[in-house]
């Protein structure tokens, strides 16, 4: 255990300053819980080892399954995004709102309601709503498509930048429901008798399935895998060194 | 045993040994810059935590029970509470979102709050609740999908919209609301994974 490296604890007043950085990210003084053989349990954070949790794959403390990594993390990030983007397309093509009042009925669609709200002054609110509901959708499924592709490719490119734009991804996330609260309060409030009553359009349930499906894609997506490349070459290296001293500290076979 | 002494960053799976003292500082890891916030004492202390939870409880049942926005126009009113919302959009032939909408904004807060109440109130006199190994579990599964603070500022968009069609009333729940998004903003500071170190040490004693 001597590589282990104590936490950086910075104080409290710094805490707007960038983080320092590692000397060298991943040098070998970086040992991650997998090559040490150990598991940390991600309910209560417990860290045990592998080898006594063969037997039953379950936390000693809480009693939930261990995971390494999360299963099948990539594939199910992939397939929840390309059902994420097929329904973006409805979301935005569709009607969000159907208004119908003695002048007439009307359709609205997320981009036109922006549209409306910018031509009439109300441009704070365009931007908000631009923002929330065609914005934040569209960067989440850019995101999520660079993090899987890079993950997949086993690219070191700015790995630490990407560990950030994946805690953005799921900060942001939830704010796209916004669009189909305001359609929910607006159904409520407006229904005037004959005079002018507005109905949820087909886009919000497409928009609906938009926001839940990219959450669960953000939370399938395993921000470990990213760092997970960062040893590949070097265990290799690694191994070669220590076949003398014979302290393989990585196994192959996995929990799930 | 001394892997006890140890912390494994939830993002980047880096082994960290435990600093003997967090106090009123932030820790977090130095590889990926993830904050490890299950770190004893690296947040405001538990009895804190309880009051402002029990607070937010309160508060939330306010914010459901009376009508949220008003609306005036050519001499008919109607109102719109939060549940209003949801049997308006069930109603409306729109089921799902209409679920949606109620997880989102009343049956997760509600599980959240009431999940950490049951722990904390507890714990904050000594005791240890039965059910314990659930709980945490149960918050961590349902505080993403809470989106209280998103249906905050839905309503704000909603007023604004509705400004220049009829008089809009602010109801005694969006009053409530705000309060309760800035106490679930608190709340969603604590991570309940900290508690297992905590209830360790009431069993000890």
């Amino acid at each position: 255990m001597a590589s282990v490296r104590s936490s950086r604890v910075r104080p409290r007043d710094r805490s707007l300053t960038r983080p320092l950085r590692a000397s060298k990210p991943a040098s070998t003084a970086a040992l991650t819980a997998r090559r040490a053989g150990l598991i940390g349990c991600h309910v209560c954070g417990l860290v045990q080892t592998r080898i006594e949790r063969q037997a039953d794959p379950r936390c000693a403390r809480c009693l939930h399954v261990l995971h390494e990594r999360r299963p099948d993390s990539l594939t199910r990030t992939v397939s929840l995004l390309a059902a994420a983007a097929l329904a973006y397309i409805p979301a935005n093509l569709l009607p969000i709102m159907h208004a119908s009042s003695l002048g007439g009925a009307e359709d609205d669609t997320i981009l036109g309601g922006v549209a409306y709200f910018w031509t009439s002054g109300d441009w704070p609110l365009a931007v908000v709503v631009f923002i929330a509901s065609v914005l934040v959708p569209m960067l989440k499924l850019v995101a999520l498509t660079l993090l899987t592709a890079t993950v997949r490719r086993g690219s070191a490119w700015r790995r630490r930048e990407r560990a950030g734009l994946y805690r953005l991804v799921e900060r942001i996330g939830r704010w796209s429901m916004l669009d189909v609260f305001v359609v929910g309060l607006t159904v409520t409030l407006v229904h005037f008798g004959s005079f002018a009553v507005v109905t949820a359009g087909p886009a919000t349930l497409a928009f609906a399935a938009v926001v839940i499906l990219t959450m669960l894609a953000s939370h399938q997506f395993d921000p470990r895998l990213i760092w997970d490349s960062a040893h590949a070459g070097e265990r290799l290296a690694r191994r070669v060194n220590e076949e003398g001293r014979g302290a393989p500290l990585t196994t192959k076979k996995r929990i799930s | 045993m001394e892997y006890h002494r140890l912390i494994v960053c939830h993002e980047c799976d880096l082994l960290f040994r435990k600093p003997s003292s967090v106090e009123k500082r932030r820790a977090s890891c130095s590889r990926c810059g993830a904050s490890l916030t299950a770190l004893r004492g690296a947040r405001l202390p538990l009895d804190w935590f309880c009051a402002v939870t029990l607070a937010a409880f309160i508060t939330f049942c306010i914010a459901q029970s009376f009508p949220v926005i008003e609306l005036c126009a050519n001499g008919m009113t109607s109102e719109a509470t939060l549940f209003g919302a949801v049997r308006a959009l069930w109603s409306g032939n729109m089921r799902v979102v209409a679920a949606m909408v109620f997880c989102s904004s009343i049956l997760f807060p509600l599980i959240e709050l009431l999940c950490l109440l049951y722990l904390l109130v507890p714990i904050c006199t000594g005791k240890r609740p039965p059910w314990f190994n659930v709980m945490p579990r149960v918050v961590q599964l349902v505080r993403p999908w809470g989106m209280v603070e998103v249906l905050m500022l839905g309503v704000l968009v909603t007023i604004v919209k509705m400004v220049s069609m009829a008089e809009v009333i602010p109801g005694p729940g969006l009053f409530a609301l705000g309060a309760l998004t800035v106490m679930l903003g608190v709340v969603a500071l604590f991570d309940p994974s900290g508690l297992w170190a905590v209830r360790d040490e009431i069993r000890s004693s």
